[in-house]
């Protein structure tokens, strides 16, 4: 195995392997809201976060880190107290974000259009061993969250109204979960860049809802699925000279393509193995039509 | 079991609330007493739906005094009491759930943060057996009909064991079969002793169980006391009405009209 005699490979691996497991992982909770693009409004602010980081000369990840956090808050607050031009407010953020990186990026010294390019469609080969650190912290405290409150996640995001009704802090978990989204951008930003970030947060669920019956099952295969396609996408681009972030995405298009080509065969082969009341036929005999009471004719 | 409906569970007096500029509730009065069944029955758009939104505090009041088991609202805190079965909206959410997975989100009134035991999962499998659906816990709800998507909301609210049941509408687009189930389910939970709150459209199968009636016209109370009889319930204002002539397995025709 020589490709994990080289660092920095094993570096570029060990970025896969975080971002396959946390992006579907937050991924998830996102889908099931409907705010399957909520990702992707993370990445673009994010971006001025990475943007600062240069200007600054301090590390982008933890500045992207912090500046997509607070833009993930935002959004969240648009959404509590936003009224019906939410939408328009969100897309401020979003194209402000992107405009103020690429503007801070070209204010700084060392902020090539070569680094931009890296930080926008990822760059895994050129991971540090600092990025890596922050990278696992970051990662833990976004397994934590979604594991150890995926009950209380799931009440929110399929019923918001019920949960509330419960008495769950919901509106502390809605920001739990854009905090948590916000952080799983600026893990994967290494790998799959800002721009295809809320790919990773999003096919591998979709693929995955395509079969599976459960939540739990969703997550467990969503985050598998995510593990797949960095790992392979990561090794292929080191073999096939391809970049990275855009292989991973291409292949898990491609899984979701082949998992919603399984869906149909195996919802039959369910309906079969588990309703043998689909084997019988209809046994009630239709009554002929009964004649008016008084059956008056036009002769 | 002779019921002293004395204590008041819910106290709403002069409640006052809008949808935007449009004001629905103009001073609602509604008390229910610990063990009694009040239906609140109304036109569409009669404010009876916002009424109990308002009761579990996800329509803010814009005057009035409401009081929880004798706590007022604001400082209200044991919502394990309250089991809300909300409106049934059709919008499935995107990702695969199970029964079991419905239901148990019903238990974190009693779990909140918490990790849940085993009492909590017994408490989620009872609730199925409540409702006639435990033999299902496994299938996702994207695969049950209309009826028996409303029985597992029931069976959520039932999780938390609550002493005052909350429910909007249970019986709209719901088949005569189903809605036999969901009577008996609820007759047992007052017969436990559980206060029932209901909005209906019409009273239907649960009209034996129903001890007081309150109904509303364009957000004012205008009875409260014994339900009204079948012929008086047809003659409420803007009362429209379909009969689900069709088989008892059959799905009413939906006309839009009860929804």
């Amino acid at each position: 195995m020589d490709i994990l005699d080289l660092a920095f490979m094993q570096r570029a691996l060990l970025a896969a392997l975080l971002v396959g497991v946390t992006a579907p992982a937050i991924g998830i909770y996102l889908v099931q809201r409907r705010q399957a693009l909520m990702g992707d409004g993370i990445g673009h602010v994010a971006l001025t976060g990475v943007g600062l980081g240069f200007l600054l000369n301090t590390s982008p990840v933890w500045m992207a880190t912090a500046v997509s956090v607070a833009g993930a808050v935002a959004m969240e607050l648009i959404r509590w107290f936003g009224r019906t031009r939410g939408d328009l407010a969100l897309s401020m953020l979003f194209y402000g974000g992107m405009a103020g990186g690429v503007m801070l990026m070209s204010l700084s010294a060392n902020g090539s259009n070569a680094n931009l390019m890296t930080y926008l469609f990822g760059s895994i080969v050129t991971v540090s061993p600092s990025d890596i650190t922050t990278m696992c912290v970051l990662a833990a405290f976004v397994v934590v969250v979604t594991l150890g409150l995926r009950r209380q996640l799931f009440a929110v995001c399929q019923d918001e109204e019920f949960a509330r009704v419960t008495g769950l802090p919901v509106r502390l978990l809605n920001l739990l979960i854009a905090v948590t989204a916000a952080v799983t951008v600026t893990v994967a930003m290494r790998a799959v860049g800002l721009l295809l970030v809320s790919a990773l947060m999003v096919i591998p669920v979709a693929a995955a809802q395509q079969i599976a019956r459960s939540f739990a099952t969703t997550f467990a295969l969503a985050a598998a699925l995510g593990v797949l396609v960095s790992l392979a996408g990561t090794t292929t681009s080191y073999y096939a000279d391809v970049p990275a972030g855009a292989t991973i995405v291409l292949m898990a298009i491609v899984l979701f393509v082949v998992f919603t080509a399984l869906a149909a065969p195996l919802a039959r082969r369910r309906a079969r193995s588990t309703t043998a009341a689909a084997e019988e036929r209809c046994t009630l005999e239709v009554p002929e039509a009964r004649a008016p009471a008084d059956d008056v004719r036009v002769v | 079991m002779e019921r002293q409906p004395t204590e008041p569970v819910v106290s709403l007096r002069g409640g006052t609330a809008s949808l935007g500029s449009r004001p629905v509730l103009r001073g609602v009065d509604l008390t229910v007493r610990r063990g009694e069944v009040v239906a609140l029955l109304g036109a569409n758009g009669s404010g009876k739906s916002t009424a109990v939104r308002a009761v579990v505090g996800q329509v803010p009041l814009s005057a009035g005094e409401l009081e929880l088991f004798g706590t007022p609202h604001r400082s209200f805190k044991e919502w394990a009491r309250i089991g809300y079965v909300p409106q049934r909206t059709t919008a499935a959410s995107g990702v695969p759930a199970t029964v079991r997975e419905v239901v148990s989100a019903g238990r974190l009134a009693r779990t909140k943060l918490g990790w849940p035991r085993r009492a909590d999962r017994e408490a989620v499998v009872r609730a199925l057996e409540l409702v006639g659906m435990a033999d299902r816990i496994k299938d996702p709800v994207a695969a049950l009909s209309g009826g028996q998507h409303q029985r597992v909301l029931i069976a959520r609210a039932l999780a938390a064991e609550p002493e005052l049941l909350i429910m909007d509408e249970p019986m709209a687009g719901v088949d005569l079969a189903n809605q036999a189930v969901l009577a008996d389910a609820v007759r047992e939970q007052v017969a436990a002793g559980t206060t029932v709150l209901l909005v209906l459209h019409e009273l239907g199968p649960l009209e034996p169980l129903i001890d007081r009636a309150v109904v509303l016209r364009d957000g004012c109370v205008v009875h409260d006391g014994p339900p009204p009889e079948a012929v008086g319930q047809h003659a409420l204002p803007g009362h429209d009405h379909v009969h689900p002539h069709a088989g008892p397995a059959a799905e009413p025709i939906r006309t839009g009209l009860l929804t």
